[in-house]
């Protein structure tokens, strides 16, 4: 199972990947996980990575995403070369500008058409308001883990609902753990009544 | 207790390779550590930094990596454990001392971890380091997983100590900044006592005459390294069958899973070596006897291949080898599973679809970009509003390495750390043009000291503007000796930069606040009317990197910006078109109009860009 994450600097794409990571631990799974630091945290791109099986590359090459998951639709699309027609996609709907946007170089392509470009293209699209399903569930710096939410309720990672809440508890400390568990517990809910 | 220092239970660490390198050293007994940050090797220097006082472990984050590497060899040579950490590049500053500590060797263990960075992910170049170990006759080890840094530290720890010569351990980005489970040993107790150190100068003492001895011990230390190599257990083979893989590092994990794919695991054998120098030469004689084809998947340079063919040459062995002689395994850049199947489907004659590809649509670039308030957005801006596009602006490394992006565009040259200055003095002697270099204070520090020392003394005609944020920033915020914002507060420097240029005998120096425009560009009109003088201007342009001020004095927001209501005034907006804080954004206003808008949450209340423009107003937080 290869799941390859996409986001802007900023928005905890890193956080959110080791969550996975550590929850495939926790289940006992084969897990590795990949990430890019360095420039990229300037508000550039960070994409990042984790494989679950034995013997696999850390790292996945073009068309061998099984899941993919954005935190930004611009991104969603830049990670089309990793999918082939059999990929998952799951996508936040908010766009955060580039900066080559605001500054008038380039126009930021029209939401609903990103995603009418990528839907035929793969085998499932979510689009997910992150952002949305934060707030309301009082949790609103908790998007990232929202997403993770939604990845973990469609049932596609072999993870049990035990294995999820250790490692979040394991990776934060003591005072943001009920936020979170709030915004998982919500994602949860999105992603298991898509499945 | 630091997270790196717990007791091993039954379940495995979820460590970064970065940090399964600190553990192991824990474990093996370190008490010396020493390194210049630099990506992807950072976080081992970072960790350490938090976990030494606790481990009884001396820290230091060296001034750069030629300094990292002298104070931990001359610990290792008064029998104290020690390590150094470095990016491939900094190994290139580091390398005198490397070549001849290779001579003199060590007491205790000493390990020199090099990150190379293959992609350039974050680099000026791609170089393969393993040939540095070969160069200089030390042993190498070469990871594949966090896992194996963790245990391949031990085992460099025992291999310097045993041999008397410091240990390289070379990864690879995608080792170091991979997370895997490892499972950790115990950290003993190690008492803490003072190194003792041996007077013996003519060993010692590298004059040429003992240079002579020490290169004949070298030579011959190089021919037992080898025999360890020979029977090193983290060299192995796998598998069965009459096509053969060689491999190392994070390749074998792509090889291995090219193999899986392609279903052909019963009729490849693969031989994975860890111990890479020397080459165990015997062991892939033998490897080489039992297959008819061989593909040697490696990233970067042919480095294991050039050494599989001499054997080959030397043995007479009909085998075939393949790697990147026939292009077959790309030379530039990372690899992939998809890359090394089509690699072996090619050389195996096995089939191979590649998958689906679906193409990249044409979409907007998303490229790093100076934070909101960086103060050297507001550098870049004056200094362009006074020298313009007619100067040449040499650079040097680091988050203001950004500058070189539309709008600001303010970065003509760089090849490399401290180049900034220097070249500067070049250009300044063959061109007839201002010529105004940047550096930051951490790489000042790092390699721009004897650049300025060289333009004083030979009169060059520059402006060197120093961007003095406080802090080593763009590889996380790590202290340099001019440091004076801690978590204890504000602190004096231990070295005062503007003291320390003084005293390399600049004549014109200035200290300004960035965040001042009006005031920075006076002083910047001043040196540039004084150019024509010959001789070294000094700007320090001084203004902490806000992130690291937050995160120091843990001071909050009290003002943003915002554009007033108006509609703004027909202008040249120099706020979008020079200035380019990514606080801003166009939007539409009024019929077919547009206004800037300035997010809240992103403004971190600099006020440079209220300088530029009447339109724009502080607004107080509550
Ligand atoms: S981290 Fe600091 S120095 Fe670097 S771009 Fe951001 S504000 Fe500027
Ligand atoms: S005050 Fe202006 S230049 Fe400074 S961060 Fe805010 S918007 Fe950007």
């Amino acid at each position: 199972m290869r799941i390859f994450f996409t986001g802007v600097g900023g928005q905890g794409t890193l956080l959110a990947t080791r969550f996975v990571g550590e929850a495939a631990l926790e289940e006992g799974l084969a897990v590795l996980m990949s990430e890019i630091h360095g420039m990229a945290q300037r508000g550039g791109v960070v994409e990042s990575s984790v494989v679950i099986g034995n013997g696999l590359s850390p790292t996945i090459a073009d068309g061998e995403a099984d899941i993919v998951v954005a935190f930004e639709p611009l991104e969603a699309a830049r990670a089309l070369p990793k999918c082939n027609p059999k990929s998952i996609v799951i996508t936040g709907i908010t766009p955060i500008l580039p900066f080559t946007v605001t500054i008038g170089q380039s126009a930021y392509p029209d939401r609903d058409s990103l995603f009418g470009m990528i839907r035929p293209l793969v085998s499932k699209l979510l689009e997910v308001d992150a952002d949305g399903i934060a707030k309301s569930s009082d949790a609103q710096r908790s998007s990232n883990v929202v997403m993770i939410g939604v990845l973990a309720g469609t049932g596609l990672l072999p993870i049990s609902r035990g294995s999820w809440e250790r490692a979040l508890k394991k990776l934060l400390p003591e005072n943001l753990i009920d936020q979170n568990l709030r915004a998982f517990e919500s994602g949860f809910k999105a992603g298991f009544e898509t499945a | 207790m630091h997270e790196l220092l717990v007791a091993p239970t039954d379940k495995p660490l979820f460590l970064l390779g970065n940090e399964a390198i600190v553990r192991g050293a824990a474990e093996a007994g370190v008490r010396f550590v020493a390194a210049y940050p630099g990506t992807p090797s950072s976080e081992i220097i970072d960790r350490f930094s938090q976990l030494g006082p606790e481990a009884g472990i001396y820290v230091e984050y060296s001034v750069n990596e030629k300094v990292s590497m002298e104070v931990a060899c001359a610990a290792a040579v008064s029998g104290v454990r020690s390590l150094c950490a470095m990016k491939h590049v900094g190994l290139n500053v580091a390398a005198d001392a490397f070549m001849t500590l290779a001579y003199v060797g060590v007491k205790a263990g000493m390990v020199i971890v090099v990150a190379d960075d293959p992609l350039l992910h974050s680099s000026q170049n791609e170089q393969d380091s393993r040939s540095y170990a070969k160069m200089a006759g030390i042993p190498m080890l070469e990871p594949a997983t966090p896992e194996e840094a963790y245990r391949m530290t031990l085992e460099a720890f025992t291999i310097s100590e045993k041999f008397g010569t410091p240990c390289m351990l070379r990864t690879t980005t995608r080792v170091n900044h991979c997370r895997g489970p490892v499972s950790v040993g115990p950290i003993a107790r190690h008492e803490k006592k003072p190194g003792t150190f041996v007077k013996d100068p003519f060993n010692l003492v590298v004059i040429p005459a003992v240079g002579r001895k020490l290169r004949l011990a070298q030579i011959e230390r190089v021919k037992k390294l080898q025999a360890e190599s020979e029977k090193s257990a983290i060299n192995f083979t796998s598998g069965k069958g009459l096509l053969g893989i060689i491999t190392s590092g994070v390749s074998w994990l792509h090889a291995q899973e090219a193999v899986r794919g392609l279903e052909i695991e019963s009729s490849v054998r693969i031989l994975k070596l860890a111990f890479t120098n020397p080459c165990p030469k015997a062991l892939v004689r033998e490897f080489l006897a039992t297959v008819e084809k061989v593909l040697v998947v490696e990233e970067t340079e042919p480095f294991l291949e050039e050494a599989v063919r001499i054997v080959a040459q030397e043995a007479k062995l009909p085998v075939e080898i393949a790697g990147k002689g026939d292009g077959l395994i790309p030379r530039a850049f990372e690899l992939d599973a998809v890359k090394v199947k089509s690699a072996i489907s090619n050389f195996f004659d096995v089939p191979f679809e590649r998958p689906d590809g679906i193409p990249a649509p044409e979409l907007p670039q998303r490229p790093p970009n100076l934070c909101p308030g960086c103060p050297h957005r507001a550098t870049y801006y004056s200094v362009k509003k006074v020298f313009g596009n007619e100067a040449i602006y040499p650079t040097d490394i680091g988050c203001y390495t950004l500058g070189v992006l539309p709008p600001l565009k303010a970065a003509d040259f760089l090849i490399c750390m401290g180049s900034g200055v220097s070249t500067a003095g070049g250009f300044s002697t063959v061109l007839d043009r201002p010529v105004v270099a940047f550096i930051g204070d951490s790489t000042f520090f790092h390699a721009g000291i004897p650049g300025l020392i060289n333009a004083v003394a030979h009169g060059h005609k520059i402006l060197l503007v120093i961007l003095d944020n406080g802090t080593t920033a763009m590889t996380g915020h790590q202290p340099h000796p001019g440091v004076e914002l801690t978590p204890a507060g504000k602190v004096e420097p231990r070295v005062s930069l503007e003291k320390l240029v003084r005293g390399c005998g600049v004549q014109r120096v200035a200290v300004v606040n960035p965040l001042q425009v009006k005031k920075t560009q006076e002083v910047l009109t001043d040196f540039k009317e004084k150019m024509d003088e010959s001789g070294v201007s000094v700007l320090i342009s001084k203004s902490p990197c806000p992130l690291y001020e937050t995160r120091m004095l843990k001071k909050k927001k009290k003002v943003v910006f915002q554009v007033g209501e108006e509609p703004c005034k027909p202008c040249g907006r120099d706020c979008l078109t020079v200035l380019g804080c990514p606080a801003f954004s166009v939007e539409a206003s009024g019929e077919g109009g547009e206004r800037v808008r300035i997010d809240e949450a992103l403004c971190s209340g600099c006020s440079v860009c209220s300088q530029i423009c009447d339109s724009i107003k502080p607004k107080k937080l509550p």
